[in-house]
This record gives C-alpha cells, structure tokens and sequence, in this order.
C-alpha cells in the first residue's frame, strides 16, 4: 500500500492510502473535534464538526471522510472553521431542547464537552423548541428526543455492531427524528435485544438507562471499541 | 375616594412580590394585600417527563431552597417505586436537611431580618441590609455568614458539591458521606453552635424593646400545621401531619399526607398567582394555618435534643404559652437552627452514614405517589401522577409560601392598620409592613436577589385609577 505525505497545520504527516484526514491527524497528535463520528462503525460525515481546509480546494471539507491526497495542505483550526465549528454547536443548540441542568448526561456530554471546547457562549439563532417525544417504555433503557441530535450512532451501533437495527430515521429535514423499530414504543420492538450498546454510543444525554438522574449518566465506550476487535482482529480479552 | 398604596416589589424575600395598602376615604387603612405576580408554571412543564427527573427538575424551582424539593421529590419517588430506602440513606438525607435549615435560617434571620432590628426600622434603606449589618457590626455578620457556609457545606459534602444534583433520588441517595465529610463536620460544629447561642442571647434582649412589633407583627390566632415524629418531637423529614389551634390544643393528629386533599383545601385568587391552602374542616379563610418555624415549634411537644429543649421551655415562657405573634417565627428559625445542629452531631456518630447500602432499585409499582417533608419555610407536598412508564402525567406542589399566604396577608393588614395613619406615608412605616412579609421567610421564586438592591417602587392610587404620587426607592 504506498503511502501519502501531506502537511497538516504545518506538520508534515504521513499516512496509508486511503486513510482519512482525521485518522492521519489523530495519528500524527493533531485534534480535530468530531461528534457524529465513532470509532468502529461506519462514518456519515452528518455533523460537519470535523470539518477542515485544503489549500486550493474552495470548500470546507469533512476530515472524518475526506481521504489523504499526496501534497496536501491542511488547515484544522482557522478562525473560519473555529467560526463554522461555533455555528454548528450553536444550531444543535437552537435546534433542540437542551435544558443541560437536568439532564442525565450534563457534565459527561459530548455535546456539551464540544460547545465548551468552541466557546460558544450562547447561540445567536433562536431557540425552536420543537415539540419532541420521551419514550420509556422499554424496561431498561429510555430515549428523549429532545436531546437527540440526530448523529445516528444509535442507528449505526445497533445495526453494524449489535445486528438488530432496531433504529432508524423517520421523516425529513427539521422533522427528521430517531424512531424505533416501525416507529412502534421501543418495548414493542421484539428487535432489541437490550444490549445498551445505543446507551454506550449516544453522544448527548438522548438515549439513557432508566432511573438515572441528573449528571448520572455513564458510557462503556471500551465496549464498543472491544467488540469491534474481537470481530475484526479476533482479540477476545479486554 | 379610596387610595391605595403600592409597595413593589418587596425587597429581601427570595423573589417578586407586591404590596397593595387599600386607604379608605379618612386616610385609614383599609385592607392590605400581599401578591404575588409571577408566574413559572412549574407543575405544567413536568408533564411528559419521565419522574426519576423530578428530583432535578424541581430542586430548580428555587436557588435558596434546592434541597427541600429534591428530598420532597425522592421521597414522593419512593412511593411511586414502593420501596422502603436503606436506613442509611433515610439518615443521609435527614443530615442534608439539617444542613438546609441551617443555611436557609442563618440567611433569613443574619443577613435578610436583622438589619431592621439592629440597624433600626427607620434608618437608612440603602444601608439597611447586609452590608450595612456587616459595617455595624462586623462581628455578628461575620459569624452570620460562617453559619450559613456550615450548613451550605454540609449539602456540599453530601451532594458532591453539585448543590443542584440530584442527590436524593428514588429509592434513597447517590452516595454516603465520606469519613473526611464527617471529620469536617465535626470541626466545624463548636463554632457554629456558639453563633446560634450568641445570636440567641443578642435577640433575647433586644425582645424587650421590640414589643410593638412582637404585637403588631401578625399576632392572631390561626391554626400551625407540621410533621411532628411518633411522640410528637419535632420532625423535619419524616412523621406525621400535626395541626394545633392557637391555645396549643391538637386539633387533628397523625394525618398521612397521602390524605392532604381530606383536610388540605386550596383556594384561588384572582388578584394573587399563589394559591390559598386552607384546612378544610373549618373551610376557606376559617381554615387559616402557618407553617414554617414558628408552626413547627408551636406544635411538637419537645424537640428531644437537651439545648434545644432548655431553649424551647424559655420560648414557651416569654410567648405565654402558644407564640401567636409572627414576630416569633425569627424566634423560632434560632431554635430550630441549634436543634438541627445537635442532631447533625448525633448523625455523624452514626456509623450508617458512612454506609455504601444507600439505593433501592425498583420500577414503576404505583401511578401515583404523595411526598411531604419540611422545608425550611414550612411543610412542602409533592404529588405526582405517573403512567405505566413513569412518565408524569399529573403534578401538584404544595409549598410553604403558599400555606402562609393567608396568614401573610393579615400580618400585612395589621401592620399596615397600626403604623400607617393619615396621608404622609414614611419609607420606615412601608419598611415595617415589608418586614411582616419577611418574617414568613417567604421564597415567592427560584432567585437570589441581593440584599438591598431591589428598587423600591411605592404608588399612591385613587380610586379612578389615577396615580395621586409616587415615590421610588433605588
Ligand atoms: S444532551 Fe448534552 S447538551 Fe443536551 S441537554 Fe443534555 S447535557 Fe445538555
Ligand atoms: S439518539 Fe443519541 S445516538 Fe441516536 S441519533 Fe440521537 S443523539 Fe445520536
Ligand atoms: S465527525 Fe465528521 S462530519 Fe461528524
């Protein structure tokens, strides 16, 4: 397999052939914020955090799909993306309801974690408190789309890894939201097989075990990331 | 021509309230009325929440007093899951509040009361607060503050220093106090005991020249409402309903709260976003209570810690039996901080504090679910309806500003009649009928509001509605 050299931030770096931008930054020590990306399943690019600059390339483009071409140039934290990168924090915000006082995830947020990280002090887009659905009826676990950002690694977790593709996305744009199984409560779904692994993946405080309370929400992610080496590289110890 | 008089908002209560003075045709009070005119919504935005949030969500409703609706909440969970918590938790959260009684009293009476009576009713109202309280008398203000810390810090140590996690949840708490939690604890109880007792002695003394407001300051006869334990001691979390009359007679006992809508009434005013609870044997207003130190005091029969009982024989004696005046409720908060503080000390030696059984699991195994526990301004009600799931279709809050809304406005009415005579209206009288509100302690919201910083706005209204002067107060 030949290998690409590239300069990231003025770094130069070297990379496989088909590596990604970000797997070549993450290698080379060099952050770039993600949020819908998560290692061991497969990436949709649908958050647009990650995104980057390529010199000569007039668009902005996500470094979480975007393969290493020889000779690049790089630029992961210009003042336009740290300006794109607020906007998109901003817009979740806006877009949503996130009441992080009393939510199972606050202070183990990713969402959270990633608008400290760009600074975003407030947003300037007006709130569009949707009205959105809790479902608790499954016995163990709770989904509230409210907090639901629609990354998808419910969807993808529970499909690609678990293999009972319980979730998927129903409806489109500004009504787009997580449903499960034929948009049925998540109790009737025979589906699930109530791994958590969803719990696991879920970025923000949407999908949560039952009976948790405010800032108590915890994630096994070195579950995931173990099963995908027990599949892939027949590593069965953790 | 009427006139009425305006008082908005009420300085250094926890909130926004109003005052309205009613004057008739000779210049003579009339009728006062004390409104509250904001509104939050609290109970309705709870709908289609899952109730394990509950505890989160309604520790929010107020900055002062989180803890007293996160222990309310828990408890009315733990009806809703059917469980009886761990003995360990049940003390835990028992310390908490202890820790909240001490910190909500050492506010009210330090930093948001005392300056009217050691600074004086007239002085000037731009010192006339903490401020001018730690300039006058450092020393007290001082020891004012380390109190309130004590108690803040106790929540802290247990809570994780989140003060509005939700620490209690159904079931019991998140966890039991750390050895370290306890060594504090016990380092810092000396000199918190030794403020309360000074603060005693000073307020003793300082009773014999306050006798006018001891009078003045909503004396009248209501019935007091509170939990009182097995033997009728004075309780803050857990026991049973107590309502005594005015002579001290126990007029009911032992009342459940999952019984509250029997004997608990709730009236609504146009005029007044707080709803009007009433005891519903004697009806709507017959059916007047206080709750809140001044009640709890009033009804249990001892409060079976050694000083706290020497201090609460010599409050029977200088009251005359009942203490009837609202005046006493400043009274009242100085023994209820010692007793909590001596029973602080017993939990600590308790070696279930340090427990790790501290949560019962369970699902959803009623619909509905009835909390109570003292707050530090009264008995606090919980009501939760929820579906198979736990999602909460249903919520009632019964707090304790609310049970005193009767009793507040009478105060303010007897204040109002004795020291406002004539047309010329004086800051210290409008002062004086403030502080009648203030002796409730009453917390109309969610907000800290600084001492002393909320503007003054007092309207002198005829009666077609045309503003015959103003005066504003910054
Ligand atoms: S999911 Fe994260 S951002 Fe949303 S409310 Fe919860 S803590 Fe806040
Ligand atoms: S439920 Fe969680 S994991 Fe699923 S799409 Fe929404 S935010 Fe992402
Ligand atoms: S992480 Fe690349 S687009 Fe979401």
């Amino acid at each position: 397999m030949s290998v690409k050299t590239l300069t990231i931030n003025n770094t130069p770096v070297a990379a496989e052939e088909g590596k990604t931008i970000l797997e070549a930054a993450k290698e080379a020590g060099i952050h770039i914020p993600t949020l819908c990306f998560l290692e061991g399943v497969s990436t949709v690019a649908a958050c647009r955090m990650c995104l980057v600059e390529i010199e000569g390339i007039n668009k902005l483009l996500p470094a979480c799909v975007t393969q290493v071409t020889e000779a690049i140039v790089v630029h992961t934290n210009t003042p336009k993306l740290q300006e794109y990168r607020r906007m998109v924090i901003e817009l979740l915000f806006a877009e949503g309801n996130h009441v992080c006082s009393i939510c199972v995830a606050n202070g183990n947020c990713e969402l959270q974690n990633l608008a400290i990280e760009v600074g975003m002090d407030h947003t300037r887009f007006p709130y569009r408190f949707p009205k959105r659905s809790v479902d608790v009826s499954h016995p163990q676990f709770g989904i509230d789309r409210n907090r639901c950002i629609l990354c998808t690694r419910c969807v993808r977790v529970c499909g690609e890894i678990e293999g009972a593709h319980v979730w998927d996305v129903a409806q489109r744009g500004a009504d787009a939201y997580i449903v499960s199984g034929l948009s049925q409560p998540w109790s009737e779904v025979e589906a699930c097989t109530s791994c958590g692994k969803c719990v696991d993946a879920c970025p923000t405080g949407a999908i949560f075990r039952k009976g948790t309370t405010t800032a108590e929400k915890q994630r096994d992610r070195a579950k995931l990331q173990f099963l995908v080496d027990a599949r892939e590289k027949h590593e069965w110890t953790r | 021509m009427t006139k009425k008089i305006v008082i908005d908002p009420v300085t250094r209560i926890e909130g926004h309230a109003k005052i309205s003075i009613y004057l008739n045709d000779a210049g003579e009070v009339d009728d006062a009325r004390f409104h509250v005119v904001e509104y939050r919504g609290f109970e309705k935005f709870c709908e289609g929440r899952p109730f394990t949030e509950m505890a989160g969500i309604t520790a929010r409703i107020c900055g002062i007093c989180p803890v007293s609706h996160l222990l309310a909440s828990a408890k009315t969970g733990d009806k809703i899951l059917a469980v009886t918590i761990p003995p360990a938790a049940d003390k835990l959260r028992r310390l908490m509040n202890l820790g909240q009684i001490t910190q909500s009293h050492a506010l009210s009476f330090f930093h948001l009361s005392s300056p009217d009576w050691l600074l004086g009713w007239d002085s000037d109202p731009a010192k006339r607060n903490v401020f001018g309280l730690i300039a006058a008398d450092p020393d007290l203000a001082r020891a004012g503050i380390r109190l309130r810390q004590f108690g803040q810090t106790v929540i802290e140590l247990l809570g994780a220093k989140k003060i509005h996690a939700a620490w209690a949840v159904p079931g019991g708490v998140r966890s039991p106090l750390s050895p370290e939690g306890v060594a504090w604890i016990r380092d810092h109880l000396p000199e918190s005991r030794a403020t309360v007792k000074m603060a005693l002695e000073s307020f003793k003394k300082l009773m014999g020249s306050l006798t006018t407001e001891i009078d003045k300051f909503g004396h009248f006869s209501s019935l007091f409402m509170g939990l009182v334990g097995k033997n009728g001691e004075w309780e803050h979390y857990g026991g049973q309903i107590r309502f005594t009359d005015s002579e001290g007679n126990i007029v009911a006992d032992g009342l459940r709260e999952d019984d509250y809508q029997d004997y608990l009434g709730e009236a609504v005013e146009k005029w007044s976003y707080l709803k009007f609870p009433y005891y519903k044997p004697l009806g709507y207003p017959d059916g007047i209570y206080r709750v809140g130190p001044l009640a709890r005091v009033n009804i249990c029969s001892n409060f079976g810690t050694p000083e706290a009982d020497k201090e609460l024989q010599e409050f029977r004696a200088r009251a005359g039996g009942v203490a009837n005046s609202s005046f006493f409720y400043h009274y009242a908060r100085l023994i209820e901080i010692l007793a909590a503080l001596e029973r602080i000390e017993q939990l600590i030696d308790d070696p279930d504090i340090s427990s790790q059984r501290v949560r019962a699991n369970a699902g959803i195994n009623q619909l509905e679910g009835i909390g109570v526990s003292e707050a530090p301004r009264g008995t606090l009600f919980h009501h939760y309806q929820v579906d198979e799931n736990g999602v909460i279709q249903k919520v009632n809050l019964i707090i304790a500003t609310g049970q005193n809304n009767l009793a507040m406005n009478k105060t303010v009415a007897q204040i109002a009649k004795h020291y406002i005579q004539g047309t010329e209206i004086t800051e210290g009288m409008l002062n004086r009928v403030e502080a009648g509100i203030r002796a409730f302690d009453p917390c109309l919201s969610c907000s800290t509001h600084a001492a002393g910083q909320m503007p003054l706005h007092v309207q002198l209204v005829g009666s077609d509605g045309s503003i015959l002067s103003e005066v504003y107060r910054n």
